[in-house]
């Protein structure tokens, strides 16, 4: 009910039929929901009046637009040109078939996104990654698993928590 | 204004663009993204020319002319760099002519056979992407699409249906349907007429010819095929004769050629309907029944109703589409007639249409057997005539079976847009006044435009009608519909703009000029036909007297009326 109320002010900002919104209310959407859900976008097309073709269409047009919630734990793997030269393309086909999804998905578990970043600015300590706002350098394949396994632990130990709650 | 187009000065409008005053002039340029009577998006840059003092070439479908400008179409570079764009587009498509449906009248071969492309220039990945056969009526090969954009702009601006629109961006950039579901899932008409504005196989018809094959080749099975009323004025199109050829009689013989048991006329049916319509008209006109009343001959517009009007549905004709119909009276009728088991006959319709193979699987139509088994484009029929090695053009004129090859000028009619309406009046007038009419031509309601209204007399009565071809022209009057605003008693809605014409089955390319001439070879068969009015059809009353008994009666009702279905706009 709670998520309904919520969409619900979202739309209620919005003029019907008025095409113009469109990228502001998928970006309240997404905010929303971390993600743009198909339903919410079919939501979008009706309240704007377009067919849900266009709305999809615009809406990958743009990076900033993702359609899968995003992990629990967010993994950017840097490619920029120093981590490039220290091996970061192993890092990340590593993560992916660890993880066994490429980037810009999310793992079933819901608990890991993988993304690729231009440089993310410390290449001192490359190559780098950053989960969430934690940064692991001067990685390995074989660091990279066991920074891997420490959040899985990490997510486990959490959820069993939230259902003690 | 005067300009100069390689080196001879020629006069142009203001506010013409190059492309306008080239074809105009004789002089051929090359387009691929460009679609007449919409706004240019010069997108593909094929059309590109030379102007003098300027630095870059420019797109002439975009580029409007001025006073003294000097154009050149044909120099060296302007020649590379159409040559390049080609390699280019070459080198992220699949390159497999030899099986593509396409060969031979595809835009992207043919430039790169005028520009003499021999050689891979440019090799690297290649866009990938799924091929989409889960529509009954389209396929779709992304990976062969050039991202022109005409489907886009047809499907969203003339139809205002939107299945499909541009995805993605840069290199993965593709045409796809809403989230990238297949074809099937969204609420896409299956009018096909992103299939006859494709330059390329990327859109083209979902095939039925292997189903047909088989069942010719069963000896179990008697085959009957009939024939639509478009298709006899487009078929020769397909071996090379000048478009509007009406080639009725040529048409029937390839049919029997290529095996087919029994061949009758969908314009017998087509009387039918006309029998049919015209009666449920006048009821509702005299029960207070839902006004206006539309017409569902065509199956891509009962699909758009269903999806984006459903509370209209009401004011849909109840009578079943004409090929439908006919389905329906083999199998009970005519196999009676002849002692055949219905089991035993498979029903092929040669349709210009891609959602009449959408119809043809829809459960309610039909009984104990589907009324219509498989149904083939214009198209397909043509390859079919092809490989069974017949020489369209030395096949003698050959006449259709009894009883349902009987048909009058109104039947004939229902091809172009504009024809059921009046086909129906006709109809209408003799149940009103007792007398057919004494002029059977509607000069209002025909020709290609999209809206054409008319206040025809009918006895005592008159009536306010309308004849609306392509999607986006309906739209309006369903909206006055809706607000209990409108007028009408009688609207015909046909989903491609001219009618079955300019159908998604049709031969390509449909020009407009092509179009005008299919319009008027099916008016030239009413005005030769010895009977212009459906209920002077013997075999249709014969029909009535032998087995359905009144007009919209009992048995009529369950063969040849049906019911919708409300669909989600998504």
């Amino acid at each position: 009910m709670q998520i309904q109320d919520s969409t619900q002010q979202i739309y209620g900002k919005f003029p019907l039929g008025d095409a113009s919104c469109l990228i502001d209310m998928l970006q309240e959407v997404q905010e929303h929901f971390g993600y743009l859900p198909d339903f919410e976008m079919q939501k979008v097309a009706r309240h704007v009046d377009i067919p849900v073709s266009r709305v999809y269409g615009v809406a990958t047009f743009y990076n900033q637009f993702r359609f899968q919630p995003l992990g629990k734990y967010v993994i950017k793997v840097c490619r920029g040109t120093a981590c490039h030269v220290k091996g970061s393309l192993n890092i990340l086909t590593t993560l992916e078939n660890e993880l066994g999804i490429k980037a810009g998905q999310t793992s079933k578990d819901l608990l890991f996104t993988i993304e690729t970043v231009a440089c993310i600015g410390a290449c001192s300590i490359a190559p780098v990654i950053a989960v969430n706002d934690e940064f692991h350098g001067g990685l390995t394949t074989k660091s990279l698993q066991k920074v891997l396994k420490s959040y899985q632990r990490q997510g486990k130990e959490s959820e069993v928590a939230d259902e003690c709650i | 204004m005067n300009i100069t187009l390689n080196g001879h000065t020629c006069w142009a409008k203001p506010g013409e663009t190059v492309l306008d005053v080239a074809r105009r002039e004789g002089v051929n340029i090359p387009t691929l993204c460009h679609l007449s009577e919409f706004s240019p998006t010069g997108s593909c840059r094929i059309c590109t020319v030379e102007v003098e003092n300027a630095n870059n070439l420019v797109p002439a479908c975009a580029f409007p002319v001025y006073e003294g400008m000097a154009i050149r179409t044909n120099s060296p570079r302007v020649r590379r760099a159409r040559k390049t764009i080609i390699e280019l587009l070459v080198a992220n498509h699949p390159q497999d002519c030899l099986f593509c449906v396409r060969s031979g009248n595809c835009e992207l071969q043919k430039l790169t056979q005028e520009y003499g492309v021999r050689t891979h220039r440019f090799q690297g990945e290649r866009r990938r992407a799924r091929i989409d056969i889960a529509s009954p009526a389209i396929e779709r090969d992304p990976e062969k699409c050039i991202l022109c954009g005409r489907c886009v702009r047809i499907c969203h601006e003339t139809q205002h249906v939107g299945a499909i629109d541009f995805v993605h961006r840069g290199f993965k950039s593709g045409v796809a349907p809403a989230l990238e579901r297949s074809l099937n899932t969204v609420p896409c008409v299956d009018c096909g007429q992103c299939v006859v504005n494709c330059p390329v196989g990327a859109l083209t018809e979902k095939s039925s010819q292997k189903p047909v094959w088989e069942a010719i080749n069963n000896p179990d099975l008697m085959v009957v095929v009939q024939v639509a009323p478009a298709v006899r004025v487009a078929l020769a199109e397909e071996f090379g004769a000048d478009a509007g050829t009406v080639a009725t009689g040529k048409t029937v013989a390839a049919l029997r050629r290529i095996g087919f048991d029994r061949v009758f006329d969908t314009n017998f049916s087509a009387d039918l309907t006309i029998i049919e319509e015209a009666t449920e008209l006048l009821h509702r006109l005299n029960n207070g029944g839902s006004t206006p009343m539309l017409t569902s001959c065509s199956p891509g517009w009962v699909k758009f109703i269903e999806h984006y009007y459903p509370d209209l549905l009401g004011n849909l004709s109840s009578c079943k589409s004409p090929h439908e119909m006919q389905g329906a009276l083999l199998k009970t009728y005519y196999a009676k007639k002849i002692g055949v088991d219905p089991s035993r006959i498979f029903v092929v319709s040669i349709m210009p249409c891609t959602a009449k193979k959408y119809e043809a699987q829809r459960p309610e139509l039909g009984g104990e057997y589907p009324d219509v088994d498989a149904v083939l484009t214009t198209r397909e029929l043509a390859r079919m005539i092809r490989v069974s090695g017949i020489d369209f053009h030395k096949l003698p004129n050959e006449g259709f079976d009894d009883p349902m090859g009987e048909s009058t000028g109104a039947g004939a009619i229902f091809g172009a847009a504009g024809g059921v309406m009046e086909a129906a009046l006709r109809t209408a007038h003799y149940y009103l006044t007792g007398s057919d009419m004494k002029s059977l031509t509607f000069a209002p309601i025909r020709g290609l435009e999209g809206v054409k209204q008319a206040d025809v007399r009918v006895g005592d009565v008159t009536l306010k009608v309308a004849a609306v071809s392509g999607l986006k022209n309906i739209k309006p009057l369903l909206d006055d519909i809706q607000a209990g605003r409108s007028s009408f008693h009688f609207i015909e809605v046909m989903a491609c703009p001219g009618g079955c014409v300019n159908g998604g089955g049709q031969p390509l390319p449909a020009t407009p000029e092509k179009l005008r001439k299919r319009t008027e070879s099916i008016y030239q068969i009413d005005r030769e036909s010895p009977r212009r009015n459906s209920h002077r059809n013997e075999s249709v009353q014969k029909l009535y007297a032998e087995f359905l008994g009144e007009p919209a009666g009992h048995l009529a009702h369950e063969l040849l009326h049906t019911h919708y279905v409300e669909r989600d706009d998504f």
